[in-house]
């Protein structure tokens, strides 16, 4: 269950979005492209809610879908 | 006598237990019956040690074994719920209340056994003086912790974002990605800044079943928006490590500051929590 700052447990990175591909690198999760920034929120909004995670943003372009 | 004041000393210690546990009746007849017997333990020790049976004291040792198993039972059954609660209790906080009400156990027997001791000697007038006095002291004694209120100062401030990162005074809570939540944050969140008095009050704070405790007062007094599955409104408390205040950050169903204050203030302070190093000389030097 998700237990936000009650334990300390390590998280789950679950999934990269992006709109410039060239900024992520690897991989272990999926990464999404999108093909502008509206398309990127909303694809990270609705993963976040899928997965029951947290969109964040990195500010240079690439959201991170992480599970606390 | 000792059994009737035992019994009723349990119920005085129940019904002061507003932290909203144990809120329903199954939890009162619990340890209403369960303070009975430790008060009829206590009673009867006095007339069965005056008859010179000794096998009296090992009934009380049983007692304690099976108050134990109280503070098992607590601890389990509460263990239970936290693990589908969206803003949980913390393991400290729970250890906290099992401790509680093992001890109170251990109180109603001390009351039972203090009252037929005078009764015994003086008579049930005395009996009745005396286990009044006992159920004043433990009640003031023993049921007056400590406060976050006694130990810091709290003062309500207006979260903000920097960017990405929902801010409280200076401290990170933590990064919001979609901005239709970080408007909603901005303009419903409420936070206060819990500055400590002293260095104890830093080291209680920096425990985390501490600001856990303080998180799900304050989520449970002025109800969380915290979701399943979005952990964007998630009540979070994060500490300032240079000065060790805490921010707490709260998305309530009633964004009212002043009571997120008052709610922090009324915060016990856990006994696993609780630190006293200035008593320490080496604390005392570092902290000059």
């Amino acid at each position: 269950m998700n237990r936000a700052g009650d334990n300390l447990e390590d998280g789950v990175l679950l999934a990269v979005v992006t709109t410039q591909k060239e900024k992520v690198y690897g991989g272990g999760v999926p990464i999404f492209l999108a093909k502008d920034k509206k398309e990127m929120e909303s694809i990270s909004l609705l993963m976040s809610r899928l997965f029951k995670a947290m969109a964040h943003d990195l500010e240079n372009g690439v959201w991170v879908i992480y599970r606390q | 006598m000792g059994l009737g004041i035992g019994t009723i000393s349990r119920i005085v210690l129940l019904k002061n237990d507003y932290r909203n546990y144990p809120g329903y009746p199954h939890g009162y007849v619990t340890h209403i019956s369960l303070g009975f017997i430790a008060a009829a333990l206590g009673a009867v020790a006095v007339p069965a040690l005056v008859e010179k049976e000794y096998t009296a004291v090992t009934f009380l040792a049983l007692a304690a074994q099976q108050f134990r198993e109280i503070r098992n039972m607590e601890r389990e059954s509460l263990k239970k719920i936290e693990n589908i609660s969206l803003v949980p209790r913390g393991e400290g906080y729970i250890e906290g209340i099992a401790r509680v009400f093992e001890s109170r156990n251990y109180l109603v027997m001390a009351t039972a056994l203090g009252t037929s001791i005078a009764t015994y000697l003086a008579g049930w007038i005395y009996g009745l003086i005396a286990g009044s006095i006992i159920i004043a002291i433990s009640y003031s004694f023993f049921m007056k912790g400590k406060v976050v209120g006694d130990i810091a100062e709290v003062v309500p401030v207006k979260p903000y974002f920097k960017n990405t990162l929902l801010m409280v005074e200076d401290i990170v809570i933590m990064n919001v990605g979609l901005p239709e939540s970080r408007e909603k944050i901005e303009k419903e969140g409420i936070a206060v800044l819990i500055k400590p008095k002293d260095d104890n009050a830093r080291a209680t704070l920096h425990d985390p079943s501490q600001r856990q405790a303080i998180i799900h007062t304050g989520a449970t007094l002025l109800g969380t928006k915290a979701e399943i599955g979005e952990q964007e409104w998630t009540p979070l408390a994060r500490k300032n490590i240079d000065t060790g205040e805490i921010g707490f950050f709260l998305l309530a169903n009633e964004p009212d500051k002043m009571a997120l204050v008052e709610a922090v203030n009324r915060t016990p302070v856990l006994e696993s929590a609780k630190r006293n190093i200035l008593s320490t000389k080496v604390s005392r030097y570092a902290a000059d």
